[in-house]
């Protein structure tokens, strides 16, 4: 048989497809005669190079994964409840984070409340004038704050108790109009803000606890429609003392 | 039934998966891809698994699954698009093959996997298909002419006309440069 022949058969050959007996006759053939070892030699490396090239993609694991799944029969069983988790997991995430935030900016704002009724206050303590009514007597007071302030409120009768009124003033709190009422306990001086309840966070505490702030005792409550805060640094007893007079005026 | 039906999936999971790799590396060849490649062995499986109580045991289940997968790209929007483009005229098959292969090139392309690959990518799907079956899973005669149902004597000759084809596009590509 000539070369040409022989060579007709090499990729089968190489492909391990020639039957037995043709691939032990060209094996021979092929190591008497260098043109055709070379041209096996060319086929070779081609095969191999094409097999090496074309194994290029390999898939994804998450998407091996997901087919395994499949056809173990467990992504029915399993996709649901992990999507349902998942959702559930986010929406509780979310929720939680809104909560947070909310809560968050909640404190914050009542935080900032406190701190600026705090400093209403010792602006009144430190100022030469620190009310713009002087006047003991609450049928005086009441009625200056009408026209200035778009409300109006009860004051206690003092008679019998160890609370003097020293006067009041109009004062704001975040922009809001209040009312801002000074007595005297002993040494010690306590204001009593009052605004109007629309313009106070919703979450300030609606309590007769005394709350602690910057080495004032406040106490906060929300009666008709008003917020109030009594703040000084008189005895826990004596805010709270003055405190039940004003909810029971 | 239920153990029936379980037993039924162990046995495909065990024949299956170990062709997982080659049959996506075979999908995305033919598809382009990586979206498509997925859908793609993703359909052939779902598909494999349900017929599977119709595949008979001791027949070439490799040679099963890439039929499946062939058919399933042949009616797929990129097969279609690329079984109108390309006539499968029989009388072709015949055709005389001549090597344009010399040891240069041959060498010159084996540094170059790159320019193998876009050579690959380059000839007509259908050579394309054999190519990587043979060469690159190493397939039979017998399995591919399963896997196409086309007849061995055309597997060997649609064999040489691709490597033909492929060589060819890695002349001309060698020459360009």
């Amino acid at each position: 048989m000539d070369c040409d022949r022989w060579k007709e058969q090499i990729e089968t050959y190489l492909d391990g497809e020639l039957p037995e007996s043709a691939m032990r006759d060209l094996d021979a053939h092929v190591r008497s005669c260098p043109s055709c070892a070379a041209e096996v030699l060319t086929h070779v490396q081609m095969k191999r190079a094409i097999q090496s090239a074309a194994k290029r993609f390999t898939p994804e694991p998450a998407f091996r994964n997901r087919v395994q799944e499949l056809v173990a029969g467990k992504q029915r069983k399993r996709s649901t409840p992990a999507w349902q988790l998942a959702t559930a997991t986010a929406i509780f995430i979310l929720v939680v984070l809104v909560a947070g935030v909310s809560f968050l900016r909640q404190r914050s704002r009542t935080e900032h409340v406190f701190a600026e009724i705090a400093d209403l206050h010792v602006t009144t303590l430190a100022s030469n004038n620190p009310v713009d009514v002087i006047s003991s007597d609450r049928h005086t007071v009441k009625p200056w704050f009408a026209g200035r302030i778009p409300f109006t409120f009860n004051l206690p009768e003092l008679q019998n108790s160890q609370f003097s009124l020293v006067g009041g003033r109009v004062t704001y709190l975040e922009q809001a109009p209040g009312a801002e009422l000074i007595y005297q306990v002993r040494q010690h001086r306590i204001s009593v803000f009052i605004f109007p309840e629309r313009f106070a966070p919703r979450s300030l505490p609606d309590t007769s606890a005394l709350k602690r702030f910057e080495s004032f005792g406040v106490l906060t409550w929300a009666q008709g429609g008003l917020r109030y805060f009594v703040i000084g640094d008189a005895a826990a007893a004596d805010l709270q003392g003055l405190a039940n007079l004003l909810k029971a005026a | 039934m239920r153990v029936s039906e379980n037993s039924q999936r162990d046995s495909f999971e065990q024949l299956a998966m170990p062709l997982f790799n080659e049959l996506y590396n075979f999908a995305r060849w033919l598809a382009g891809s990586r979206e498509e490649a997925e859908d793609l062995v993703q359909e052939t499986y779902v598909k494999a698994l349900k017929g599977f109580s119709s595949f008979r045991t001791g027949t070439n289940f490799r040679a099963w699954m890439y039929r499946i997968l062939r058919n399933t790209f042949l009616t797929s929007r990129t097969g279609l698009k690329v079984s109108g483009t390309v006539p499968l005229d029989p009388a072709a098959e015949d055709l005389a093959v001549t090597d344009s292969a010399t040891p240069e090139t041959i060498f010159l392309t084996r540094m170059n996997q790159d320019l193998i690959q876009e050579a690959l990518a380059e000839v007509p799907v259908h050579f394309r298909e054999v190519l990587l079956m043979c060469d690159a899973n190493e397939m039979t005669y017998q399995d591919i002419a399963d896997a196409i149902g086309i007849p061995i004597g055309t597997v060997m000759s649609r064999l040489s006309r691709a490597r033909k084809a492929l060589r060819d596009i890695l002349s001309g590509k060698l020459d360009r440069k």
